[in-house]
C-alpha cells in the first residue's frame, strides 16, 4: 500500500498541497498534520488541499482533515478541498462533513474563491 | 458451526502495523469469497476501524496487550470478530459523530463507519476481558467457497490458524 506524498506549490497567496496515496493511521496522517502546522507557522493561511490522487482515507485520515480545517480556521485562515475521489467524496458525505468543507472540482474556481 | 464453516484466528500485537495486516488479511479472504470490489473496500475499512479501535481505545496503545482477530465463514456470511484487552465499552456510550456538536471532532467515527459498511454490527464483552466487536457481511449470491484448506498464514507473528 502506498504511503502519503505531499507536494507544495503556490498560486499567489494560496498554498496548494497536492496529496497522493493514503491518508490513514500510520500512513501519513502525521505528515499532513506537520505540513499544515508548518504552513501556519510560516504565515500561510490560505490552503487548498488537492486530494485528486488520494485513493484511500480512514477515520484517522478524516480526523486529520478536520484537525487541519479547525487549525487553519482558528488562525483566521481558510482551508479548502479540491478534486475529491469518489471514495473520499462518499466518506465525507456519510459523515456529514461534505457540508463543513468548502469543496471544489476545478483548481481555477477553487483559487478564485480565496480572493 | 456447520461442517462447511471455516474459522481463522490471529493474534496481533498492539502496534500500528497490525491495522494494515488485519485489513490485508481480511481483504484476501473477502476477495477469495467473491465479494465485489466495493464490498471488499467496505469490509477492509471495517476491519481496519475495528483494529484501530482495539489498538487505540481498547488496549490504549500498550505494547504488552494483544488484539485478537477472528474470521468465521459460513455459506451465508463472513463474520469478523475483533477483541481487545481493554475495559470494554457500551455502544450506547459512544457519541454520535453525526450530531452537530460532534461534526468537528477529530475522532469517534470508526464505530459509525463499521455500522454503516457492514450488514450486522454489535459489541459484547469479549473472552479476552475487553470489548469484542462482531460484524458480518452477507456473502453474495454465487460467491465462491473459501479455498481448499490452503489459506496460508498471514504473518510470522500470527498465531496458528484453526479450521472447523
Amino acid at each position: 500500500m502506498p504511503a502519503l506524498f505531499l507536494t507544495l506549490r503556490e498560486d499567489g497567496p494560496i498554498t496548494i498541497v497536492d496529496i497522493s496515496g493514503r491518508i490513514a493511521l500510520g500512513e501519513g496522517s502525521a505528515l499532513l498534520r506537520k505540513t499544515i502546522r508548518d504552513l501556519l507557522e510560516a504565515g500561510q493561511g490560505k490552503i487548498l488541499l488537492n486530494l485528486g490522487d488520494v485513493n484511500y482515507i480512514d477515520s484517522s485520515g478524516i480526523g486529520e482533515l478536520v484537525s487541519a480545517f479547525t487549525a487553519v480556521r482558528n488562525r483566521n485562515g481558510e482551508l479548502k478541498l479540491l478534486n475529491l475521489t469518489k471514495k473520499v467524496h462518499d466518506l465525507l458525505q456519510i459523515t456529514k462533513l461534505f457540508t463543513v468543507f468548502d469543496v471544489y472540482n476545478d483548481e481555477l474556481t477553487a483559487v478564485r474563491s480565496f480572493l | 458451526m456447520t461442517p462447511e464453516a471455516k474459522h481463522l484466528e490471529v493474534v496481533l500485537d498492539t502496534h500500528v502495523e497490525s491495522v494494515n495486516l488485519a485489513e490485508e488479511m481480511c481483504l484476501r479472504v473477502a476477495e477469495a469469497v467473491g465479494f465485489s470490489e466495493e464490498e471488499c473496500y467496505r469490509i477492509g475499512m471495517s476491519v481496519r476501524e475495528g483494529v484501530i479501535n482495539a489498538f487505540h481505545y481498547g488496549n490504549q496503545e500498550k505494547p504488552g496487550k494483544k488484539i485478537y482477530l477472528a474470521l468465521d465463514l459460513t455459506q451465508e456470511k463472513m463474520v469478523i470478530h475483533v477483541m481487545d484487552e481493554g475495559k470494554g465499552f457500551k455502544l450506547a456510550d459512544v457519541p454520535d459523530p453525526l450530531a452537530e456538536e460532534n461534526l468537528l471532532s477529530t475522532s469517534g467515527r470508526g464505530i459509525f463507519l463499521m455500522k454503516t459498511f457492514m450488514d450486522e454490527f454489535s459489541v459484547v464483552a469479549g473472552r479476552t476481558g475487553g470489548a469484542e466487536i462482531i460484524m458480518s457481511k452477507k456473502i453474495p449470491a454465487g460467491g465462491k467457497s473459501w479455498g481448499n484448506g490452503n489459506h496460508g498464514q498471514t504473518s510470522s507473528d500470527a498465531a496458528p490458524k484453526r479450521e472447523a
